[in-house]
């Protein structure tokens, strides 16, 4: 076990959408850095859109934790989209079915423009 | 608007080796001696996402304390002995090749009213300190479950952790009655046979949280992939495959 760094920042798009920037790693240990930026959400948000540009690693506790944020933003009836995942994250999306439920697009840009539809 | 917090995570940048590649459908090979291949190929592999019931994780964890093995030491012996360390009667045909990313496994296991439920399993992730199994399709949980070793200040400790949803109304009816029961005694058995492995005393701790209460009624269609039904079937369909493969026999 080393130290690792999960990095998330949440920028406010608009009154219905925030993106938020993951960097480093997902594991089930960044569960409070992903869950504070969910945090920044507020009731008024409909889109939360995970950028992983910055996205390291990620293993199956990681997986796990993203199902735990979908039931949260589910609750309060809130999208949640995808970008900036390479090719092989998108693939593990594909194996564990999350693509089902989280939109992937390959740009900030385009996952903000799916959320405005 | 940002939180930057280190935290402990296992280390592994190039990770592209530990994960399987979907395949769409699950394919089986070689069929091993005595196991029955019902309800695996062909099928998907089902997360908590396309499952139908409360979403639970649940935490199971021994301690083996006092042991001199390094947290690779137990994973790799729980992987070439996963089968050896499950309780009487549920059977886990792993492949020769063993527990490695992409791999089905057929499962047989005891369920309620003496069925023998035929399911099955993929390794879709494997690295030196876990590996995770996906359910597939008609299995009674849809969801996925990891088995990992850590070493913190007291020593080296064990954990299955299982994300699951009771995969159709049927088994979600099961699970307060049988399921959950199952569940806890399958993997506490299975913790207290891998501490007693490395000569440790097997005291496990389990920890529950329903992540979500409501149900995926839009997965209520799962029901018709339930492997205990088709297993049920299957098995009191028996004598009438009897009876015509010896009709057949004799005629040939």
């Amino acid at each position: 076990m080393t130290t690792a760094t999960t990095t998330t920042t949440a920028d406010r798009i608009d009154e219905r959408t925030i993106v938020i920037r993951v960097r480093g790693d997902v594991t089930a240990a960044s569960e409070q850095p992903l869950m504070a930026a969910y945090s920044q959400a507020g009731e008024k948000t409909r889109t939360i859109v995970l950028d992983f540009s910055g996205l390291d690693y990620m293993n199956s506790g990681g997986i796990g934790l993203l199902v735990t944020l979908l039931v949260r933003a589910n609750r309060q009836k809130q999208k949640l989209l995808a970008c900036g995942l390479n090719e092989h994250y998108k693939q593990i999306f594909e194996l564990t079915r999350l693509d089902e439920a989280i939109g992937i697009h390959d740009t900030e840009a385009a996952a903000v423009a799916a959320a405005k539809a | 608007m940002t939180s930057n917090t280190p935290v402990e995570t296992p280390k592994a940048r190039d990770d592209a080796a530990n994960w399987a590649v979907p395949a769409g459908r699950l394919r089986v090979g070689e069929v091993p001696p005595g196991a029955v291949n019902l309800n695996v190929a062909g099928r998907r592999l089902v997360g908590p996402v396309q499952g139908f019931g409360q979403l639970w994780q649940k935490t199971y964890r021994v301690r083996l304390d006092g042991i001199a093995i390094t947290p690779p030491d137990v994973i790799r012996e729980w992987k070439a002995n996963y089968g050896v360390f499950w309780p009487k009667g549920n059977h886990f045909y792993a492949p020769q090749g063993g527990i490695r990313p992409g791999v089905v496994v057929l499962i047989n296991g005891e369920s309620l009213g003496g069925v023998e439920v035929s399911t099955g399993i993929e390794v879709i992730y494997a690295d030196d300190e876990s590996f995770t199994f996906m359910n597939a399709e008609g299995h009674p949980a849809a969801g996925i479950v990891t088995f990992s070793a850590a070493r913190d200040e007291h020593g080296v400790s064990a954990q299955v952790q299982v994300l699951i949803r009771a995969d159709d109304p049927f088994y979600d009816v099961m699970l307060p009655i049988y399921g959950h029961r199952f569940e806890d005694q399958m993997w506490t058995k299975t913790l207290v046979a891998l501490a007693a492995h490395f000569g440790a005393q097997g005291d496990v701790t389990v920890e529950r949280v329903c992540v979500d209460r409501r149900r995926n009624w839009s997965q209520a269609k799962n029901i018709w992939r339930n492997a205990a039904i088709r297993s049920g079937f299957y098995m009191f369909g028996a004598p009438i495959r009897w009876v015509r493969r010896h009709t057949a026999r004799a005629k040939g």
